[in-house]
């Protein structure tokens, strides 16, 4: 093994990696499509006005919250079949994300709630408004800017999650490198160009949060002035 | 096999997993801690070449995925000559990842000090170090602790990721027996249950236990 940077050997295994790459991001988007819909059934059970739905509700969420992701991508994978439920690793893996951000963004979503203040629902009240109507033009308008930064977080926080997946033989792009290396055994190009594509997709998203988390802060001080 | 047969015969390999889980989250805590005074202080600090430097620390680690990290610590480093044992790379991997975003909490606690101790220190003619050691520093811990402690449960989770690299923790023994024995549910659902039992029952009530102790220190009883 020798430590030297072979660039015709990085090229000739960039195309691999980059189509792995889609595969990277496509289990992105699907994962966190569907964390944003679990997290919306865990609201719902949040503000149930059930207290038993409630509790079972947060004991859910707070054991898949401080369980790891890994484990809980085994489980599904390995224990699903013994009760005939037989899944292909991708499903597997997309329930599983889902599953677990779902309860990071049902809390994402309750604080953007949270964070509309009291008096918005009193006027409500007060106008006659339905709560139907409350939460389309009153509360969701105000609730959402909130809760972007956090919604922008978790995406990313999935995208780099995604090579987990590759631990139950989804062909992602860190599947990709270890299957490359494997094949020549020479590990340093292909994790390396691993690493060099997360930085150059995670970066420029990061900064582009950031971006909207300020554009969404200047909105929120202009509402405030114009009431003022 | 009933779950308590189960549990008399493998329970106690998972045991000893469960020691080495603990064992890299004490070290790796430690590690993440260390670094993230660090760099936060570096992070605030006005020379542009150490802020550059912490800067761009934390964004190549927050920027790549952490199992990424690990894999290149333990299998890409050895091409440079350094070769790394299992668990010291699963430590020095999970500090330096978690070191960089706890970085940035520090560095927040650090600029949401009131400005007026930071006027104040300078005004009874504090050196920069010893305003820091004596004023601001001690002020920090209640505005870090709550997001330190989310993210040490965190850390707790990624410990995980180290059997991958072979460090024979409770993901490895339980991935281990269920290779034997095919009984997944029992040996991942014990797995899932055991972490759960530290971050919930152990973990969070020490964290919490720190937050009040460092609100006390400053005067604040209410978190």
């Amino acid at each position: 093994m020798n430590a030297e940077w072979r660039w015709d050997f990085t090229f000739e295994i960039l195309p691999k990696m980059l189509w792995a790459t889609l595969n990277t991001i496509m289990a992105a988007g699907i994962g966190y499509a569907i964390a944003m819909v679990v997290g919306l059934i865990f609201l719902l059970g949040q503000r149930t006005p059930f207290k038993i739905i409630n509790m079972i509700n947060r004991e859910i969420v707070e054991f898949i919250r401080s369980t790891p992701l890994l484990i809980q991508l085994f489980f599904v994978y390995f224990v699903l079949p013994q009760f005939g439920i037989t899944l292909s690793a991708w499903v597997c893996g997309m329930i599983t994300i889902g599953l677990h951000f779902g309860t990071y963004l049902s809390e994402v979503y309750r604080g953007a709630l949270e964070g509309v203040p009291k008096t918005q629902w009193e006027a409500c009240r007060a106008l006659n408004f339905s709560t139907i109507y409350t939460y389309r033009k009153i509360v969701l308008p105000q609730a959402f800017p909130i809760a972007i930064p956090g919604m922008g977080n978790y995406l990313v926080g999935i995208f780099k999650d995604t090579p987990l997946l590759s631990t139950i033989g989804v062909a992602e792009l860190f599947h990709a490198a270890t299957a490359v290396g494997g094949y020549h055994y020479r590990y340093l190009e292909p994790y390396t160009i691993v690493g060099l594509i997360f930085l150059t997709l995670s970066i420029p998203a990061a900064m582009w949060i950031r971006k909207i988390e300020k554009d969404v802060n200047l909105a929120q001080g202009k509402i405030k002035k114009e009431k003022v | 096999m009933s779950y308590l047969a189960f549990l008399s015969e493998h329970g106690p390999t998972m045991l000893l997993g469960t020691v080495m889980t603990i064992k890299v989250l004490i070290c790796a805590t430690l590690l993440y801690v260390i670094i993230s005074v660090i760099f936060g202080l570096m992070r605030v600090s006005k020379n542009p070449i150490i802020q550059g430097v912490a800067t761009g620390y934390i964004e190549f680690f927050r920027g790549t995925s952490l199992l990424v990290q690990l894999f290149w610590f333990y299998y890409v480093l050895p091409f440079f000559g350094i070769s790394l044992e299992a668990f010291t790379a699963g430590v020095v991997a999970i500090g330096m990842n978690f070191g960089a975003y706890g970085a940035e909490i520090v560095r927040g606690g650090i600029l949401a000090v009131p400005k007026g101790q930071w006027e104040g220190a300078f005004a009874l003619n504090f050196t920069p170090a010893k305003r820091m050691r004596k004023i601001i520093i001690p002020q920090i811990f209640p505005i870090i602790l709550p997001p330190a402690a989310n993210l040490t449960v965190e850390l707790l989770k990624a410990t995980a990721l180290v059997a991958l690299v072979t460090v024979v923790d409770l993901t490895f023994e339980a991935k281990q027996i269920n290779s034997i024995t095919w009984l997944s549910a029992q040996c991942f659902g014990t797995a899932l249950l055991i972490y759960y039992i530290i971050s919930r029952f152990f973990l969070v009530p020490f964290l919490r236990w720190l937050e009040v102790l460092a609100a006390r220190k400053v005067g604040k009883d209410k978190i």
